[in-house]
């Protein structure tokens, strides 16, 4: 039966390309073949015998769709109209929210997936924020009507804020942030213990709701990663402590002066989520911000995924050019598009996305040339094995509009 | 009726009052600095004039803060500091139409909150350049991504929102000395939602109409307030009558009026541009920028009629529903109809990156099919900023006698690549990569002196 349906799927060859798998393998005239939704191979090009559809890519740079690390796509559509952000809950809840999932509030109809989806783009995180802990994330792919379609994993992490936004979330202190968050973890693992005593109402108030609690566990279990947004050297290095002394695993987003404290990330295995463009002293907690940080943080060992970091914009699409950025204050191309790709998947578990291997999800992008260079357009954007129409709300306006004044007679 | 006083007030006009002078700034621009001479030879140039040559292989002379000579066949004179810029690009340094560096600097901090006088819709008695702080961090990094001018412009809470200035990127201890010498003032205006989301809960306006409505009553006042100083120059000041007082607020938009201050006015939606178009032909004044402008795309044939620039990102939009219209293409559909294109930045991280930001929207147009050049793109950011800010007769192409304000570019400079190499500014070396970015005063000594194990 299942090779009945191999057989009947389409299998189309992308040959003759420059193919970067995004685990840093660079293939000259290479071929990825796409079996219904799926890669079959990757690799030098030969003669595929039952390809139902060739495409020749002589000069095209083939890479893994992009996946972006740190995004509110489908959460928001317009933010500055707040009925239609659906980024977390608002002050009034508690500064702990962890059971909140963005997923519940996520569109796939939003037209912000394909204005992202034919920038090259194919799968982003979804970030829930506010609060101290902000809530649960997921991950989905660009393409489908329903939650369903596009869901590649929820939760995939429990998202919190260690910056000055946490800050005003945790009584206005730097030090009510690390506070807070052990009290509420000590909670989790003494409300796993006790339950019952929990249920019957004998146990002491504890710090978040029972939903929140249960949130939690599977960080405490070391299932999913705490993530959390931070940016000054000395609060990473706190960070760091708590996450060891409580066995939590730990990703950190942010993080504009990680160059400082890089080989401490190194060594507690912590990856990193950062934006390549980032050299402002922004805010007094990022003075020492600078646009090596990517370089610096990858050099010293520690694994990076780069990110616009969307937050009061759809930016999630600029993500090539945040790589291209990130490249040219010093990290390794390779290096850049594994940020890109491998990283954020391999960061969030998201397995089938993120690379050009047998057996992953076919989403890949043809590019005209260089993907991070801004004069490279993408030519072809697949998701799982779609060769999708580079159309969205914005190019059917330009379509509604390009012949301005030459269609119509001058009044 | 409306046509008569308009005839009326264009006669009032001929003979425009002088406003009372401006003190004399204690710091002034310095004048036209005495570099020696430098000689940029092998060098790609890029001059972004009318004739938009690339010239190969040529050689650019500064001289006493100008352009002296450039092209293929230019003799190096015996005095100058020869730069060999051999495989390099060397383009016009690069003008930001549109930064609030200074006013809204770094870091962010309620005491730095200086770009929004949000106390009343019409403030245009302030002007930028009392509110700019020269220790701007951003100052430094937009000069190392190869920005020599930026017009310098309060924010757009307010209808009319102040003067706005530009910049020339060289430190100095005052605004004023900041300030591009002999340039003109311009004027910020805003309309749609920022006035009305400021006001709309207290003195208003609360909708577009109240907003219109706002900026022709101000506009209104400052006819009559012209007429008034008009009437005591030719009539009351022989007669050794008092001049009338003077209003700061009043002054500035008389002087827009007589067409010596320019209109930079934030505008998103088309309809709306539309609208202020029928505004300021009411009252006699011109648009010269709209700011924005997201749906410029949807009137371009318009706005290089009236010959209104188009000041815009290559790719922000839907942050806020007037800007749910944007479209990448929207630059390359501006230039394509003829009209004045250009990339600015409203960004302390922007302003870094305006010629990605052009080769952005140059790769869109080319792709959908519109015949643009490297060449026209590099106008976005060059020449056609320098007019949309009024100093494009000083700077913003590199010809003869133009100020020496010149990138030499590490790489092609729509390459994310590229970096600025040297960047001049009045045929000084104002950036070199090789020595980094000069930190503001604001940055010395920070995080620096722990005196830890390194």
């Amino acid at each position: 039966m299942i090779a009945l349906l191999l057989v009947l799927a389409e299998v189309t060859v992308i040959e003759h390309a420059r193919i970067d798998t995004g685990d840093g393998r660079r293939i000259d005239d290479g071929m990825v073949v796409i079996r219904g939704d799926v890669i079959a191979a990757v690799g030098v090009t030969t003669e595929v015998r039952d390809a139902t559809r060739r495409i020749d890519a002589r000069g095209r740079w083939v890479t893994p769709g992009l996946v972006d690390a740190d995004a509110l796509t489908g959460l928001v559509e317009v933010p500055l109209e707040k009925a239609t952000v659906e980024v977390g809950l608002d002050p009034s809840y508690d500064a702990v929210r962890a059971a909140f999932s963005v997923l519940d509030g996520f569109n796939p109809r939003s037209v912000v997936i394909p204005v992202t989806r034919v920038e090259g783009v194919t799968s982003t995180v979804l970030t829930p924020q506010g609060g101290l802990v902000s809530g649960r994330g997921a991950a989905v792919q660009l393409l489908g009507d329903s939650v369903d379609e596009m869901l590649i994993r929820s939760p995939i992490g429990v998202w919190a804020d260690a910056s000055v936004g946490g800050r005003q979330a945790s009584y206005g202190a730097r030090g009510g942030i690390l506070l807070r968050l052990r009290e509420v973890i000590d909670d989790v693992r003494q409300y796993v213990r006790r339950k019952n005593d929990f249920e019957r109402n004998q146990m002491r108030k504890v710090a978040a709701s029972r939903l929140d609690l249960e949130a939690l566990i599977p960080v405490i279990e070391r299932k999913l990663p705490l993530v959390v947004e931070v940016h000054r050297a000395t609060d990473i290095q706190a960070l760091l402590r708590f996450a060891a002394d409580e066995k939590l695993r730990l990703v950190l987003a942010g993080c504009e002066e990680g160059w400082m404290v890089a080989r401490e990330i190194a060594e507690a295995r912590v990856p990193v989520i950062v934006s390549a463009l980032a050299d402002l002293p922004r805010s007094f907690e990022a003075l020492g911000a600078r646009a090596e940080n990517a370089a610096l943080l990858a050099k010293a060992g520690v694994k990076i995924a780069i990110s616009p970091r969307e937050r009061g914009m759809a930016t999630s699409r600029t993500l090539r050019l945040e790589a291209g950025n990130a490249v040219a204050n010093g990290l390794p191309w390779v290096e850049a598009l594994a940020a890109v790709t491998r990283n954020p998947a391999e960061i969030f578990e998201l397995g089938r996305v993120g690379l050009l291997s047998p057996g992953k999800s076919a989403d890949l992008v043809i590019w005209a040339g260089d993907p991070f260079e801004p004069l490279t357009r993408p030519e072809k954007v697949f998701i799982r094995g779609r060769d999708l129409p580079l159309v969205s709300r914005q190019t059917e306006l330009r379509d509604r509009y390009r012949d301005l004044g030459r269609a119509r007679p001058r009044p | 009726m409306r046509l008569a006083l308009a005839l009326v007030l264009v006669a009032a006009c001929a003979h425009p009052p002088p406003p009372p002078p401006p003190a004399r700034p204690v710091e002034a621009p310095p004048p036209e600095p005495a570099a020696a001479p430098i000689a940029i030879v092998h060098a790609t140039i890029w001059t972004a004039d009318a004739k938009n040559r690339r010239i190969e292989n040529g050689t650019l002379i500064l001289r006493d803060g100008r352009i002296a000579a450039l092209g293929r066949d230019v003799a190096v004179p015996g005095d100058a500091q020869v730069i060999d810029a051999a495989g390099r690009n060397v383009t016009p340094g690069l003008i930001d139409a549109h930064s609030h560096l200074g006013v809204y600097p770094s870091p962010s901090a309620d005491a730095h909150e200086d770009g929004n006088e949000a106390t009343g819709p019409v403030t245009a008695e302030v002007n930028a350049e009392h509110g700019f702080w020269p220790q701007d961090p951003g100052l430094p990094r937009a000069l190392a991504g190869g920005v020599t001018t930026l017009l310098v412009l309060p924010g757009s809470a307010n209808l009319i929102g102040g003067r706005g200035f530009p910049v020339k990127n060289r430190p100095a201890r005052s605004a004023a000395a900041m300030r591009f010498p002999g340039s003109r003032y311009v004027l910020k205006m805003a309309c749609g939602e920022n006035p009305k989301r400021v006001y709309g809960k207290k003195s208003g306006p609360q909708t577009r109409m109240g907003n219109i409505a706002h900026v022709r009553a101000a506009y209104a006042q400052a006819q009559d307030y012209a007429r008034k100083w008009e009437s005591w120059e030719s009539k009351g000041k022989a007669k050794g009558e008092p001049p009338p007082g003077r209003d700061l607020k009043l002054e500035t938009l008389a002087e827009v009026i007589r067409g010596k201050i320019l209109v930079e006015n934030h505008c998103y939606r088309a309809d709306e541009m539309l609208l202020m178009l029928d505004v300021a032909a009411e009252f006699g004044f011109k648009i010269r920028a709209f700011h924005h402008a997201v749906e410029a795309y949807k009137i371009a044939d318009v706005l290089a009629k009236r010959d209104v620039a188009v000041s815009t990102w290559a790719d922000w939009w839907g942050f806020k529903l007037e800007s749910y219209d944007g479209i990448q293409e929207n630059l390359a559909l501006v230039h394509a109809a003829g009209g004045r294109a250009v990339v600015h930045s409203d960004s302390p991280i922007g302003i870094q990156h305006l010629n990605q930001a052009a080769a952005q929207g140059l790769a869109v147009g080319r792709a959908m099919g519109l015949p643009l050049t490297e060449a026209d793109a590099l106008r976005w950011i060059t020449i056609n900023p320098a007019w949309a800010t009024g100093v494009d007769g000083q700077t913003g192409s590199l010809e003869v006698g133009k100020m020496a304000d010149v990138v030499i570019w590490s790489g092609s400079p729509f390459s994310v690549y590229a970096h600025p190499d040297k960047v001049l500014v009045d045929g000084h070396l104002a950036f070199d990569r090789q020595q980094g970015i000069r930190p503001s005063d604001f940055e010395l000594g920070l995080g620096k002196h722990g005196l830890g194990q390194q």
